[in-house]
């Protein structure tokens, strides 16, 4: 079990909130690099988001991003495509594909975290 | 009386050894018994697999090493001992129940989403993403026996194959995502595969069912207000739409989880189809192909399926609202039950008779078991990140 499980436990048995910040911390710094230009989405809901990519993304595009439905998401397949293109497509959808408009579901803000998070790799990981 | 001693020391002896083997043998999973009562929940993000007993309703153990299992699918070798896992990643694997192993797993494409096995069981079928076609292996050795590369037949390259199903006499039939073609693949006679192609169905068939009498094969449109029908038993007449908007030309809700077909629902005279973009469940008269009417559900539906009876079809839903689950009786189209497992409620399987239906929830990492007369848990067992769930009953029916 790794640090997913371990995080998943705490939220589903919340103790003490500062706690639950602290070690929610303590994963992002081991496993994920930290994102700064983000204060105002709370690092509980990056992680949410994270997993949001993953399972719900992931459904179209592969757990890991790697394809299926959906095109791939992997680093080199958006390294040339300018941000604000993909946080349109991810918050309006693409007309005439499955891709649908998430702005009913997301901020545009955490729509702009997905997209460096999809750049830079910075997707959840889960021991096999 | 000495040669009498010696042989019951010898005797003695004789049986301990029996019995010691026969331990062996149950440590190993070989202990004598039937696979009827077994099944596999797809643990999806750690490329596992449990096996589990619906008798006991427990889990008995767990496969490893089968890659990304995120939308997988099994299918089962007709003596229901060997399950084949269609795995993401172009993963083919199987996997041996009673021993609980993998038997043999071939990596056979890049990137992969379904599969069949032929009405003989000698035929494996996986349909592929990239590159986009079908290749089909030999049950027994995995060893390809035929490739089909799915050109699109106006020229715009291979595409993505999808809805893929063993149909009668040796067939298989499958959709062309992006070419909105079905074709299939004949193969009763391996060494002259013979291809018929359907072409201009409409537009991104994006799943494929075939009815359980092997008669008709739906793929429904993600581009389209409708879905392409095929009568295999009068083929000559080609692919007819059918349901030809049915939402009305309204605009599709964001569809956030592709609804899946297999796993359809015939009960008593009418097929219940999920609606693409819609709260609604859609009832279809097979055979006219109308549409005699709709239910409204809690979401958009993912699954629709009817317990092994008929009487009754539960229904889960899309993200967000996927922690619900809606029971639809069918004699009065009434929805009479609802509840909510948790988040994220993937996959429901019903037992061979439909006394229990086993509903996998992902993020609570569960499996939990219902009775589906009082629908009361009898059970709840912890599972990774499940998804599909797959009893060895599938090995005995067409389209599953």
């Amino acid at each position: 079990m790794g640090k997913i499980a371990l995080f998943l436990r705490i939220r589903a048995f919340p103790i003490r909130k500062c706690f639950r910040a602290c070690l929610t911390a303590a994963l992002f710094a081991t496993s994920i690099t930290p994102v700064c230009s983000e204060e105002s989405i709370s690092t509980a809901r990056q992680t949410e988001l994270l997993y949001l990519l993953q399972q719900d993304c992931g459904s179209c595009h592969g757990l890991t991003l790697k394809g299926g439905l959906g095109t791939p998401l992997l680093p080199e397949n958006l390294a040339d495509k300018p941000d604000d293109a993909l946080v349109e497509i991810i918050m309006q959808g693409l007309p005439g594909t499955p891709m649908p408009p998430w702005r009913f579901l997301l901020k545009e803000q955490e729509a702009a975290f997905l997209v460096r998070a999809m750049k830079t790799g910075q997707t959840l990981k889960i021991e096999q | 009386m000495r040669s009498l001693g010696k042989i019951s020391t010898f005797l003695a002896t004789a049986a301990l050894l029996i019995s010691a083997m026969a331990n062996a043998q149950a440590d190993d999973g070989l202990k004598l018994r039937g696979t009827g009562d077994l099944g596999l929940v797809i643990e999806r993000a750690h490329g596992s697999i449990q096996i589990i007993d619906t008798t006991q309703r427990a889990a008995l153990g767990r496969v490893k090493g089968l890659g990304d299992l995120s939308h997988a699918s099994a299918v089962y070798s007709r003596d229901g001992r060997y399950a084949y896992i269609f795995g993401r990643d172009g993963g083919l694997s199987k996997v041996d129940i009673l021993q609980r192993r993998i038997a043999k797993r071939v990596v056979q494409s890049g990137n992969s989403i379904g599969g069949a096995i032929s009405q003989d069981g000698s035929l494996v079928a996986v349909s592929n993403y990239k590159p986009g076609g079908v290749k089909v292996f030999d049950a027994a050795t995995l060893e390809l026996v035929a490739d089909i590369p799915a050109q699109a037949s106006d020229g715009s390259g291979l595409s993505k194959v999808v809805g893929l199903a063993d149909a009668p006499g040796q067939r298989f039939i499958f959709s062309l995502y992006n070419a909105g073609e079905i074709w299939i693949a004949d193969f009763s006679d391996r060494g002259n595969v013979k291809l018929t192609k359907y072409t201009d169905i409409g537009e991104l068939p994006y799943d494929g069912l075939i009815t359980d009498d092997g008669r008709y094969y739906i793929a429904g449109l993600f581009g389209e207000d409708g879905m392409a029908m095929l009568d295999l038993w009068q083929p000559e007449k080609g692919v007819r739409r059918i349901l030809d908007g049915y939402g009305r030309g309204e605009e599709k809700l964001p569809v956030y989880k592709m609804p899946h077909l297999e796993g359809w629902a015939r009960a008593g005279d009418v097929i219940f189809l999920p609606a693409v973009g819609r709260h609604e469940v859609l009832m279809v008269a097979p055979g006219s192909w109308k549409e005699v009417g709709r239910i409204a559900v809690h979401g958009q539906p993912i699954f629709a399926v009817a317990r092994p009876d008929g009487r009754q079809v539960w229904v889960n839903f899309a993200h967000p609202l996927n922690d619900t689950v809606q029971v639809i009786d069918v004699p009065s189209r009434k929805i009479v039950h609802e509840f909510k497992p948790g988040k994220a409620v993937l996959h429901l399987e019903f037992t061979p008779r439909g006394e229990q239906v086993w509903i996998s929830v992902r993020d609570a990492n569960r499996v939990d078991v219902y009775d589906t007369e009082s629908f009361a848990r009898l059970q709840t067992l912890p599972a990774q990140k499940p998804s599909g769930i797959f009893l060895t009953a599938r090995a005995n029916r067409i389209g599953l």
